[in-house]
C-alpha cells in the first residue's frame, strides 16, 4: 500500500470518529427541533455535562465500575438533566413566539456553562482512562481503541434509535406529534410525555458523544461543548433539521470535511470551510439536504 | 444634603492625607498576575513564589532594615484589569516596585503607565519581546520566546539525544508565545541546514488526529511543539494512542506536565527556567520550603517570582535607597548568582541572560538532560 494511500484511509479513519460524535450530537439537535421546533442551544451543554458526570462517576466513586456502566449511568443523568431543562425553561413557552423560547435556551446554555464553572472550575480535568490505549494494527495503520469503540458505538445506537423511532408505539407517537402536534392530541397521545421522551433521548445521546469526546482528546472543561456543539447543529441544519438521517448524513459530512481540510489544507482553515459550507447549504437548499420542502400555512 | 457632602469631603482629606504619610512603614512591591479565572494557575504560582521570597527575607531582617510587603492584585489575565490593578498599586498602595504582571499582554498593556511612573519593574514570566524594548525601567526574570526557540533548535540539532535534520513544527496560530517559539526554532534550524515543515493548530481544536497523522506519515525525525500545558497533554495524548515514537520537544508551557499526563509525556523533552530534580543546595531550599508551606511542588513560574523579588531586593539594597533612579540603576548593573533559575544579569535591553535546562520526563520524573546557552 502506497503510503498516500495509507494516509488518506488514517484521515478516513479521524473523519469516520469525529463524524460519529458529531452525528450523536446532532440526533439531540434534530430531534427536539422536530417535535417542539426549537433549536435547543442548551444541548451542547447537556454534551458537556454528560462528560463530567462520566468523570465524576469515575474518579469520586470508589466503586470502580466497568466502562460500559459508568456509560450508561452518565446517559442516564444526561437524559434526566434534558428533561428538567425542558420542563424547566422550555414548557411554559410552548406556546410563546419562537424567538422567546430561542433567547431561553441560549440562556440555559450560557447558565448550565458557567454553572458547570462555578461546580468544576475552570481548569481542564484529565478524563481517566476507561479505554485501553494500546492501538489495533490493521495492516501498517494503526487506530486507538477508543476510536474503534465511538465509531462502533455510533452506529450501532443509530441503528437502534431508528428502529425504536419507526417500529415501536413511543416512536410512532414521536412521529405523530412531530406531524401535527393536535391532531396527535386528539388521537389520546400525551404529548407531554412525548417531549419529555425525546429530550431524554437526544440529552442521552448528546452525553454519550461528549464521553467519547472527552475520553479521545482527554480533558473535561466547562466550555467543552460549545465547539462540537456548534458543529452537530450545523450538521443537523446540513442534513435537514427535523430529520434524524439527516442529522447523521451532516454529522459524517461535516466531520469529513473538516478532518479533509485539516488533513490536506490547514488546521487554521477548518473551521471556516465548515461553517462556509453551512452557508453554501442554506443558500441552495434551505431546508437541508434531506430535509422536506414545506409549504408554509396560509 | 451639603452636610454629607462635607463630611464625605472631610473625611476623603483624612483618608488622603493618612495615605501619604505611609513612607516609614515597609517596603512594598506590587504583584499582577490571574488570581481567578482559567489562568489562575499561573498567576496563583507567582502570587506564592513571591511571598516565599518576602516572608524568608524578612524573617532574615527585611529589605534595608524595613519589612518587605507583597501586595498582589488580579489580573484575570486581562490587560485592562491589569491597567486598573496598576493604577490602584502605584497610587493607592504607592509600591516602591512592580514583579509583574505575570503576562506578556497585560505587561505590555500597562508598560507606557510604568515607564512614565519610572517604576522599578521586573516581571517575572513575560517573555514577550517587546515587554522590555526602549524601556529601562523594566527588566525580566525569564528569557524571551525567541531565545527558547533557538535554544530549542540547538538542542534538537546537536544533541546526542536527538541530532534531527528534518523536523516538524506544530504551534497554535492564534497564540503569539507559540508563534514566536516556532518562528524563531524555524529561522534557527533551517540557518544550521536543518529542513522543516510547518503544521499549525488553533485555539479551539480539540482533534488533532489529522495533523498528527500527516506528521507520523512525513519523514521527520523529531517533533517541535511549543504550547501549553493543556493542549500538548491533549496532543501528546492522542498521539501516544496513535502509536507515534518520534520524539517531541516542547518549551517552558509544557512544566507541570508530568502531573496529568505522565504516560503520554513519557520520554519527550522540554526546555525550562529550572528543574525540581535539580540537586543544587538553593533549589532543594527553594522546593522543600515551597512545598511545606503550600502542599505542592513549586512549578517555573513560583521559581521565576521567587528569584525576582530576591533580585530586587539584591538591587534595593545596593542601591542604598528606595529611590527609583538608584533601583534601576542598581538592577541594570545587577549579578545575582544565586538563583534558583540560575545566574540572573540583564543584557541592554534587560532581558536575562541564563541558560535553558532541557529536561527528559523518564518515569514520570524530570531529568535534566543539558543546559543549553545560545548567542
Amino acid at each position: 500500500m502506497s503510503e498516500s494511500l495509507e494516509l488518506f484511509i488514517r484521515q478516513i479513519i479521524n473523519s469516520l470518529n469525529t463524524g460519529s460524535i458529531y452525528a450523536l450530537v446532532a440526533i439531540g439537535y434534530t430531534m427536539v427541533y422536530g417535535i417542539i421546533r426549537l433549536i435547543n442551544f442548551a444541548h451542547g451543554e447537556i454534551m458537556m455535562f454528560g462528560a463530567y458526570f462520566a468523570f465524576l462517576i469515575a474518579t469520586t466513586l470508589p466503586l470502580n465500575l466497568p466502562f460500559f456502566v459508568i456509560v450508561i449511568i452518565a446517559m442516564a443523568l444526561a437524559a434526566l438533566m434534558g428533561v428538567f431543562t425542558e420542563k424547566i425553561a422550555y414548557k411554559k413557552l410552548r406556546k410563546a413566539p419562537r424567538i422567546s423560547a430561542l433567547i431561553t435556551a441560549i440562556g440555559m446554555s450560557l447558565f448550565l456553562q458557567n454553572f458547570a464553572q462555578l461546580l468544576f472550575g475552570a481548569s481542564p480535568k484529565v478524563m481517566p482512562r476507561f479505554i485501553s490505549n494500546e492501538p489495533i494494527m490493521f495492516g501498517n495503520i494503526a487506530v486507538a481503541q477508543v476510536t474503534i469503540y465511538t465509531i462502533s458505538m455510533s452506529i450501532g445506537i443509530m441503528i437502534l434509535l431508528t428502529l425504536f423511532v419507526k417500529k415501536t408505539k413511543p416512536g410512532k407517537a414521536m412521529r405523530a406529534v412531530s406531524q401535527d402536534k393536535e391532531a396527535a392530541m386528539l388521537m389520546g397521545i400525551n404529548i407531554n410525555r412525548v417531549i419529555s421522551l425525546t429530550f431524554a433521548i437526544g440529552s442521552a445521546l448528546g452525553a454519550l458523544g461528549g464521553i467519547f469526546y472527552s475520553i479521545a482528546y482527554s480533558q473535561v472543561y466547562p466550555t467543552l461543548g460549545v465547539m462540537p456543539g456548534l458543529k452537530a447543529f450545523i450538521a443537523a441544519v446540513f442534513g435537514g433539521i427535523g430529520n434524524i438521517g439527516g442529522a447523521v448524513l451532516g454529522g459524517y459530512t461535516i466531520g469529513f470535511i473538516e478532518t479533509m481540510t485539516k488533513g490536506y489544507i490547514s488546521s487554521k482553515w477548518a473551521d471556516a470551510i465548515v461553517f462556509s459550507v453551512l452557508i453554501l447549504v442554506l443558500l441552495f437548499k434551505p431546508s437541508g439536504i434531506l430535509g422536506k420542502n414545506v409549504k408554509e400555512k396560509v | 444634603m451639603r452636610k454629607l457632602l462635607v463630611l464625605a469631603l472631610t473625611l476623603s482629606t483624612v483618608f488622603l492625607l493618612s495615605a501619604c504619610g505611609s513612607d516609614d512603614g515597609a517596603i512594598k512591591f506590587g504583584v499582577i498576575g490571574p488570581l481567578t479565572g482559567d489562568y489562575s494557575l499561573y498567576g496563583v504560582a507567582v502570587d506564592n513564589g513571591s511571598r516565599l521570597a518576602a516572608a524568608e527575607i524578612n524573617e532574615a531582617g527585611g529589605v534595608l532594615g524595613r519589612d518587605l510587603e507583597i501586595i498582589s492584585y488580579d489580573s484575570k489575565g486581562d490587560p485592562t484589569e491589569g491597567v486598573n490593578a496598576y493604577n490602584r498599586l502605584s497610587q493607592q498602595d504607592e509600591i516602591d516596585a512592580l514583579l509583574g504582571a505575570t503576562f506578556s499582554g497585560v505587561t505590555l498593556a500597562l508598560k507606557d503607565l510604568a515607564i512614565a511612573d519610572n517604576m522599578p519593574v521586573l516581571t517575572p514570566t513575560a517573555t514577550h519581546v517587546d515587554v522590555t524594548l526602549d524601556a529601562p525601567n523594566i527588566f525580566r526574570a525569564a528569557y524571551t520566546d525567541s531565545y527558547q526557540g533557538q535554544v530549542a533548535a540547538v538542542f534538537v540539532k546537536e544533541s546526542s539525544e536527538i541530532s534531527a535534520t528534518k523536523a516538524a513544527v506544530l504551534y497554535n496560530s492564534g497564540d503569539a508565545y507559540s508563534e514566536g517559539l516556532a518562528v524563531a526554532f524555524i529561522a534557527e534550524f533551517l540557518a544550521g541546514g536543518g529542513e522543516v515543515t510547518e503544521y499549525t493548530f488553533s485555539a479551539s481544536d480539540d482533534d488533532f488526529s489529522a495533523v498528527l497523522a500527516n506528521i507520523s506519515a512525513s519523514d521527520a525525525e523529531v517533533v517541535f511543539l511549543p504550547a501549553y500545558v493543556a493542549e500538548v497533554g491533549a496532543i501528546l495524548t492522542q498521539a501516544f494512542n496513535m502509536g507515534m515514537e518520534v520524539p517531541f520537544v516542547g518549551a517552558d508551557g509544557w512544566d507541570g506536565i508530568e502531573a496529568d499526563y505522565a504516560e503520554a509525556v513519557e520520554g519527550h523533552y522540554f526546555g525550562n527556567h529550572y528543574a525540581k530534580s535539580d540537586p543544587t543546595q538553593v533549589v532543594v531550599d527553594f522546593v522543600t520550603n515551597y512545598e511545606e508551606t503550600y502542599g505542592e511542588s513549586p512549578n517555573a513560574l513560583a521559581a521565576l517570582a521567587y528569584d525576582a523579588v530576591y533580585a530586587m531586593v539584591e538591587a534595593f539594597e545596593q542601591a542604598g535607597s528606595t529611590d527609583a533612579d538608584d533601583v534601576i540603576a542598581a538592577l541594570a548593573g545587577l549579578e545575582y548568582n544565586n538563583a534558583v533559575t540560575g545566574s540572573i544579569k540583564f543584557d541592554s535591553n534587560g532581558d536575562p541572560i541564563k541558560a535553558v535546562t532541557i529536561i527528559q520526563v523518564v518515569d514520570g520524573a524530570h531529568v535534566v538532560v543539558d543546559k543549553v546557552e545560545s548567542e
